[in-house]
């Protein structure tokens, strides 16, 4: 366990590791029941500032519903969802859009704007959410661009980009807001090694360079291990395990130990 | 068994009366939207020439033939009872007051219906709209908004458009085809057709204008499971707009007459 990037050894996201302090983010007893099934069944999760908290599960477990939940676009039926000690679920709509504005999300898809180019993307929340002129819209969406790698690509439109591109624009306008805290809905998936681990490295340097509070679904088992704070373990809408890597990573958890282990046979059988 | 048969009726009641409140809930927050500035401009003038200008070439080659076919039946049918003069008029009547506004909203449904709930299932299956969601824009705002202003202001021009090239067609079949003397076949028009029938028209599409773009972006705001679902979307979108078109015409005829 050396705390660094696995994938350069230049960036590294601790110190610390410890995830004490006053969570930003609680979820109190939250149940959440869709299409009959029951997919989150009394969470109870705190998100630590200013750290990288993973969540970790199979697939279907409820970690995309749990996210959602972080960010109110799903309410729970029963439970909290605690941002700085107030309920979302109390929040007129308004009010909602508002605190809003204190998350950046990163979805799997990316979700860029398909009739927009790339600099538009990340220019859009720029344009819709304050009243800076063209001129400072401009250099923020080229510091950004910059940032992700993609300073000559403002032109393309999203058609014309890799997965790996369209991942990192996503992050470009995560971010272009300065958020205090960015979720990510498995910002890996479905990429080649080499683009995963540079945006693997690429969301390590943005930590280390904002201390954004970073809240990320990935199945980069074990890999995720080395460079996050905090790990919760998610399985049948329930948090199984929560803690520290190393705490997590020696858990006696069956399931999380066949989740850590990557192991067919074990308590869960898929087949 | 006969409390599952009770419980499953309940179920489907139920349901029925929140996807009711649902569709009631959409339509109220997209009169809001519209009516309550700020108001995007821009969006407005794009979704204006998607709506209104794209559907101009369809419009005039529908609208051009039904009048030429409302003058052929007609003039048939008028000169059986001797009335062959008439036929400007009933042509006038029958588009102004209910196939100018009724046709016209079934190809605006077909041509720029269809593509709003494709283009906005899309967004949601893409996760665009959680995506403005999360940037703390209003999706309604954004993205109904705009299109029911511009639905409102190209449909009408649009049915004014189908009305006149409507009356040309049918004066090219009736006066330069059948021989009727233009004079009688305006005259008569012009004397038959009053402001109240023309009013109607409008009042008529304006209504359908809101039912199109509130049943076809509902359809696509709400689709669900990837590209079968936009499909499915889509097609209910139609369908029921163009029902609801049909429906709405029977009602809006009854209480203006």
């Amino acid at each position: 366990m050396n705390g660094r990037c696995p994938s350069c050894e230049e960036f590294s996201v601790d110190p610390p590791r410890d995830p004490e302090g006053a969570p930003i983010l609680r979820l109190v007893g939250v149940d959440k029941v869709l299409d009959g099934k029951k997919v989150l069944d009394n969470v109870d999760l705190d998100v630590p500032r200013n750290r990288i908290t993973a969540i970790i599960g199979l697939s279907g477990a409820g970690k995309s519903v749990l996210l959602k939940h972080m960010i109110g676009l799903l309410r729970p039926d029963r439970g909290q969802v605690l941002l700085d000690g107030v309920d979302l679920c109390n929040l007129s709509r308004k009010e909602l859009f508002e605190t809003r504005r204190r998350f950046g999300m990163l979805f799997q898809s990316g979700a860029l704007f398909d009739s927009l180019d790339v600099f538009e993307n990340v220019a859009f929340p720029l344009r819709e959410k304050t009243t800076l002129g063209e001129e400072q819209i401009r250099e923020r969406v080229q510091v950004f661009l910059r940032k992700v790698g993609l300073e000559g690509a403002g032109g393309k439109f999203p058609d014309e980009l890799s997965g790996g591109m369209v991942r990192r624009v996503a992050l470009a306008r995560a971010m272009v807001m300065d958020p205090e805290i960015i979720l990510f809905d498995e910002p890996t998936t479905g990429l080649d090694p080499i683009i995963r681990n540079s945006v693997l490295c690429l969301i390590c340097r943005t930590f280390r360079e904002h201390k954004f509070t970073m809240v990320m679904i990935s199945h980069d088992i074990p890999d995720i291990f080395h460079w996050c704070h905090h790990v919760v373990v998610v399985h049948d809408g329930k948090v199984i395990e929560a803690g520290m890597p190393e705490a997590v990573k020696s858990s006696v958890n069956p399931i999380v130990r066949q989740l850590v282990e990557g192991d067919i046979r074990g308590p869960v059988h898929l087949m | 068994m006969l409390f599952r048969v009770a419980e499953g009726v309940g179920g489907r009641a139920l349901g029925a009366m929140r996807s009711l409140g649902r569709i009631g809930i959409f339509l109220a927050a997209a009169v809001w939207n519209t009516v309550v500035p700020p108001y995007r401009g821009r969006d407005i003038l794009k979704q204006v020439h998607f709506i209104g200008v794209k559907s101009l070439f369809v419009i005039v080659l529908t609208a051009a033939f039904t009048g030429m076919v409302l003058s052929l039946q007609g003039f048939y049918t008028l000169r059986k009872f001797g009335s062959e003069g008439l036929l400007g008029a009933a042509v006038a009547l029958s588009l102004v007051r209910e196939l100018g506004p009724v046709l016209t909203a079934l190809m605006v449904t077909g041509r720029a219906g269809s593509a709003l709930a494709a283009e906005i299932g899309i967004m949601r299956i893409g996760e665009q709209i959680d995506s403005l969601e999360t940037m703390g824009i209003d999706p309604v705002r954004f993205l109904v908004a705009p299109r029911m202003v511009a639905a409102l202001v190209s449909i009408p021009l649009l049915t004014a458009i189908f009305d006149v090239v409507g009356i040309y067609g049918g004066y090219l079949v009736g006066v330069k085809l059948l021989g009727l003397d233009a004079g009688r076949f305006f005259g008569h028009m012009k004397t038959s057709v009053e402001l109240s029938d023309v009013v109607n028209g409008v009042w008529k599409s304006l209504a359908f204008s809101l039912i199109i773009v509130w049943m076809c972006t509902f359809k696509g705001f709400y689709t669900e499971r990837g590209a079968e679902g936009v499909s499915r979307a889509t097609t209910s979108a139609v369908v029921i707009s163009s029902v609801l078109v049909l429906i709405g015409d029977y009602v809006l005829t009854s209480v203006l007459l």
